[in-house]
């Protein structure tokens, strides 16, 4: 009991203090939102009216658009590692090491902050999605699965980022491997295009993808008439597995940054 | 505060440190007496960072053993975090974090709760004599403040042993005594202070013992008067070290330590 305390105090304090420096520059905030705009104003419209992905009773950018919200969920929280290359590259990891807490009470309070975000930029995509009168489901229980989706989802790619910088541990190689790896991620899901409609292989690679189980649940929660093809029970249990091995692997890797 | 049960608040013993082939630190053994201000000497590249990495559990050991607070390195790590404070050669203080925030996010980590927590960093904001600005962001602080409010911030648990590295680089004269000023403090209180330091003035007014290292291994330790008696009458610092080592300080260190250094300078401004 009394470890459960102190575990949940650490992770306060780190979400605590991360937080607060999110809201003391919110220009990378708002200049994330910029992307999602772009997708559903320009490749929802066009794709609407050219009707070439075909998605039932669905408009396209209805269809599409849980998958942006997905999308801008990924691409802020996949560069989340560079804030601690650059806290590794002055002393503020050092200092974090030496105190008692635990690496995973760490890891997890910054996940959360970038939980935390993840639901500011939902409100934002929320915004753009009801200007382009995309019908939205407003009664509570789809939108509290969509928060908890994009939550857990913030917090599953804030901490395979960070996976990646405790091994890359320099910008540079950093930038270089988000790049790589936001796009095969983001076009491997069902974020834009159905399941069904993807080639054998790549169907494959997207049922490996937590994305695909995040986008899979914001579908019904978010759209009027949207649908997920698994139990919103399985996708949750699927992105909670992916981030509880992510934060035991980040634990381990973290203090490696030290040395 | 000491625990008389242990002679030492650290003893090493043979603690060695490879980097792939390179050996960084050669079997260093020590013992450091409870409520002293301990100096480890030596040039860029001699080894002290890599030393105090190992005690401050940040850093496995490739061999050897050591004891901080009377707990063991490697198989108390936990423990040792409790017992002590460490300020690394980087700049610690988050900058864009204001000091309270700084304060307030190292006490919960070391698991101060509460009205304990908030009366430590009250306290902890007067030794650091920042009230004033305690509300402004870290950022805008000048060098001095910033040590200040690190050896504050790593302070905050009344920890037995104090760890700081370089404390004083690239401080002016002035900020620099203040920081003494502050560590004097704390040895009054009992805590142990290991400070590594290149800077013998630093080494002589501060420090009650002094070990020399140089290219990872120990020259030679001893309080400064009886290392200066040693190398004859009249003899500074600058001649212990050159005597002991074989080098003057200005000819050691490489670039990496070098670089590492000025990063610090450039940094605390
Ligand atoms: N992580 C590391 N990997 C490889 N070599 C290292 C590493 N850290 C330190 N060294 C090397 O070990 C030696 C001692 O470094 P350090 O302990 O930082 O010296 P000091 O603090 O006395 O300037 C230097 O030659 C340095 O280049
Ligand atoms: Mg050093």
């Amino acid at each position: 009991m009394n470890r459960l305390l102190s575990y949940l105090n650490e992770t306060f304090a780190v979400c605590d203090a991360e937080v607060r420096k999110l809201i003391r520059d919110p220009t990378e905030l708002l200049s994330r939102a910029i992307q999602p705009v772009l997708w559903l104003a320009v490749f929802g419209q066009v794709f609407s009216q050219v009707r070439g992905i075909p998605t039932g009773n669905l408009r396209y950018l209805d269809f599409m658009a849980p998958g942006i919200l997905a999308q801008s969920i990924l691409f802020s929280a996949i560069f989340y590692g560079i804030a601690i290359i650059w806290e590794r590259d002055l002393g503020i990891v050092h200092k974090l090491l030496v105190t008692p807490a635990h690496r995973s009470a760490l890891i997890m309070g910054k996940a959360f902050a970038a939980g935390l975000r993840g639901l500011v930029q939902a409100a934002v995509v929320y915004l753009v999605a009801i200007a382009l009168h995309v019908e939205i489901r407003w009664e509570l229980m789809p939108i509290l699965t969509v928060a908890a989706g994009v939550f857990v989802g913030s917090c599953i790619f804030s901490t395979f980022s960070l996976v990646i910088a405790c091994i890359v541990k320099t910008r540079e190689r950093f930038m270089g491997i988000g790049q790589v790896l936001t796009m095969p991620l983001f076009f491997a899901s069902n974020a834009i295009y159905p399941l069904e409609l993807m080639p054998g292989w790549l169907k494959v690679i997207a049922v490996c993808n937590p994305l695909t189980y995040l986008v899979d649940a914001l579908r019904s929660g978010m759209i009027v008439g949207g649908t997920s093809v698994y139990a919103l029970t399985t996708s949750f249990a699927v992105m909670l597995s992916v981030f509880t091995v992510l934060l035991l692997l980040a634990a381990r890797l973290y203090p490696g940054l030290a040395r | 505060m000491p625990d008389a049960s242990e002679p030492f608040a650290i003893a090493t013993h043979q603690l060695r440190k490879c980097f792939d082939h390179f050996v960084a630190l050669e079997g260093l053994s020590l013992q450091v007496p409870h409520a002293c201000i301990f100096g480890l000497l030596g040039p860029n590249g001699a080894g002290k960072s890599t030393a105090i990495k190992m005690l401050t559990t940040l850093l496995d050991p490739t061999s050897g053993s050591a004891t901080v607070a009377g707990f063991d390195i490697a198989r108390q790590p936990v423990e040792v975090r409790r017992h002590i404070g460490y300020v690394p050669q980087m700049l610690s203080a988050d900058g864009a974090l204001t000091a309270i925030e700084n304060l307030n996010l190292s006490a919960r980590l070391q698991g101060l709760r509460g009205a304990e927590r908030r009366a430590r960093v009250k306290e902890a904001l007067a030794f650091a004599g920042l009230e004033a600005t305690a509300s402004k962001l870290v950022r805008a602080y000048s060098g001095g403040m910033i040590r200040r409010l690190e050896i504050a911030q790593a302070t905050l648990h009344n920890p037995q042993v104090l760890f700081l590295d370089e404390p004083t680089i690239g401080l002016d004269p002035i900020a620099r005594r203040t920081v003494w000023e502050r560590l004097e403090h704390l040895r009054e209180k009992g805590t142990t202070i290991l400070i590594t330091t290149h800077d013998m003035e630093e080494a002589d007014t501060l420090c009650d013992e002094l070990a020399i290292l140089h290219q990872g291994r120990l020259a030679v330790v001893g309080k400064p008067e009886s290392l200066k008696a040693q190398v004859g009458e009249n003899a500074s610092l600058d001649d212990v070290f050159v005597h002991f080592s074989g080098v003057g300080l200005e000819q050691g260190g490489d670039y990496r330590g070098t670089r590492d250094s000025r990063d610090a300078i450039q940094r605390l401004g």
